[in-house]
């Protein structure tokens, strides 16, 4: 255990092995550091790949802002605001925690007691803000096609992306029922099946003339995607396969099918961080309670669990950019 | 440890201002994204490279002041920093040169 023993509080030295303390820093703050660092090349591995797979679809990727349009308990066209203050969020439970180490080197256990809750709470309210964005990214908004070619399809009237639900109307055609554990085998419900067919749909596109299609592509020169116009939107139309509502790792609605398999990759990669750090910091708070770094002498621990949680937000504000702003 | 432990309250409270400025600046520029910025650039836009550098201005930010490393000794930072800094810029360099000639041979071949 001596090696872990951050500071020697009783004329012990902390490194086994003598006086020899590389850089002056403890056993376990050097390991949290590399740790920091081989996972921040891990996550370097992400973020890159997806800029490979961006830069092989540059000209048809989904536009960010067109897709996390999003905020809770409010209709209407946002877009960044919510991620914005998910950042915001996530930034200031950095700032609780950085306040907890700082309370905890005046050895103030009341006060490195409240900001470690501060930042627990500020986790919890993160990792809930992503779910909920989660929920909303799988359930879609709009709804679109996927042509037999993979191309996704959307719809706009005036310019405006519009849902299947605003123009699509009349019977469903294909008389394809979910199966669900009521109406088929009792034991097994089958595969999620849309809410229109795909006929329906373009009977609907061909029955309203202000209708329009709007391609994946790209529009270098505006930087927005390309709408057909009413003839080559038919033909492109006829090629339809099925209709997607939503996202999964096997079709989404916004665009190309691996940008969603990043979205919940990535996204989920950190989450998976941010939930192990509230774990981490909820273990280290009741420490703190129950004055285990008061005996100890010393609160690194709280330092160095304040090491972790700052390196999420670090990747987070990498995240954002990279996925939600250029 | 190598920093002193006077309470840097006032210093964290700046440093949180700033980052908050920053996040601001590129949410608003995400936003209205002004046609000057948004369509012409080096390589990318002007608009992706200020967020590029607003956002590597928030890591150091983070890093330095948040994660202390303005108090550990120069060599262990650098055996963090330096590591860090040539591993991520040659990955990125290659894959990235490498997603770009991926899209300049099959973009011909995809017919919209």
């Amino acid at each position: 255990m001596e090696a872990n023993i951050a500071v020697p509080t009783d004329k012990k030295e902390t490194w086994d092995g003598g006086n020899a303390r590389p850089f002056g820093a403890s056993y376990g703050k050097m390991m949290m550091w590399f740790f920091i660092l081989s996972d921040a090349l891990t996550f370097t591995g992400f973020l890159a790949a997806y800029g490979l797979t961006r830069f092989k679809f540059i000209d048809s990727w989904p536009i960010a802002d067109e897709v996390f349009t999003h905020v809770p308990f409010v209709h209407g066209d946002f877009p960044m605001i919510y991620v914005a203050i998910m950042t915001f969020i996530l930034i200031f439970s950095s700032v609780t925690m950085v306040l907890a180490v700082d309370a905890g080197h005046q050895m103030k256990k009341n006060k490195v007691a409240w900001y470690m809750f501060a930042t627990i709470i500020g986790g919890i309210i993160f990792v809930g803000s992503q779910a909920w964005e989660w929920n909303t990214f799988i359930k879609g908004s709009y709804g679109a096609v996927k042509t037999t070619e993979g191309k996704v399809l959307q719809f706009v009237k005036d310019g405006k992306q519009i849902a299947l639900a605003d123009f699509v109307t009349g019977p469903k055609t294909d008389a394809i029922e979910e199966h669900s554990r009521k109406n088929g085998l009792w034991f097994q419900s089958g595969e999620t099946v849309a809410t229109y067919s795909v006929a329906q749909v373009i009977n609907a596109y061909n029955a309203n003339p202000t209708i329009q299609v709007r391609t994946e592509l790209i529009d270098l020169e505006k930087k927005q995607k390309t709408i057909l116009s009413r003839e080559e939107g038919s033909l492109q139309l006829a090629k339809t396969k099925m209709v997607v509502e939503g996202a999964n790792l096997r079709a989404n609605e916004y665009g190309n099918t691996i940008f969603a398999d990043f979205f919940f990759f990535i996204t989920g990669f950190h989450g998976f961080h941010v939930l192990s750090g509230i774990i981490i910091n909820i273990i280290i708070f009741f420490n703190v309670i129950l004055g285990t770094y008061e005996r100890r002498g010393h609160y690194e621990m709280v330092e160095k669990v304040g090491l972790y949680w700052h390196f999420v937000d670090l990747v987070w504000v990498f995240v954002f950019t990279f996925f939600y702003l250029v | 440890m190598a920093h002193a432990h006077e309470s840097n309250t006032k210093r964290i409270w700046i440093v949180f201002g700033i980052l908050s400025v920053i996040t601001l600046v590129e949410v608003y520029l995400g936003i209205i994204k002004p046609e000057a910025l948004h369509l012409h650039g080096p390589g990318t836009s002007w608009l992706n490279w200020i967020f590029i550098i607003l956002t590597l201005a928030k890591a150091y930010g983070i890093a330095w002041v948040f994660m202390h490393l303005e108090g550990e000794k120069k060599w262990f930072r650098r055996s963090i920093i330096w590591t860090a800094v040539f591993l991520i810029t040659y990955l990125i360099t290659l894959l990235l040169i490498e997603g770009g000639y991926i899209y300049d041979t099959l973009s011909p071949l995809v017919k919209w």
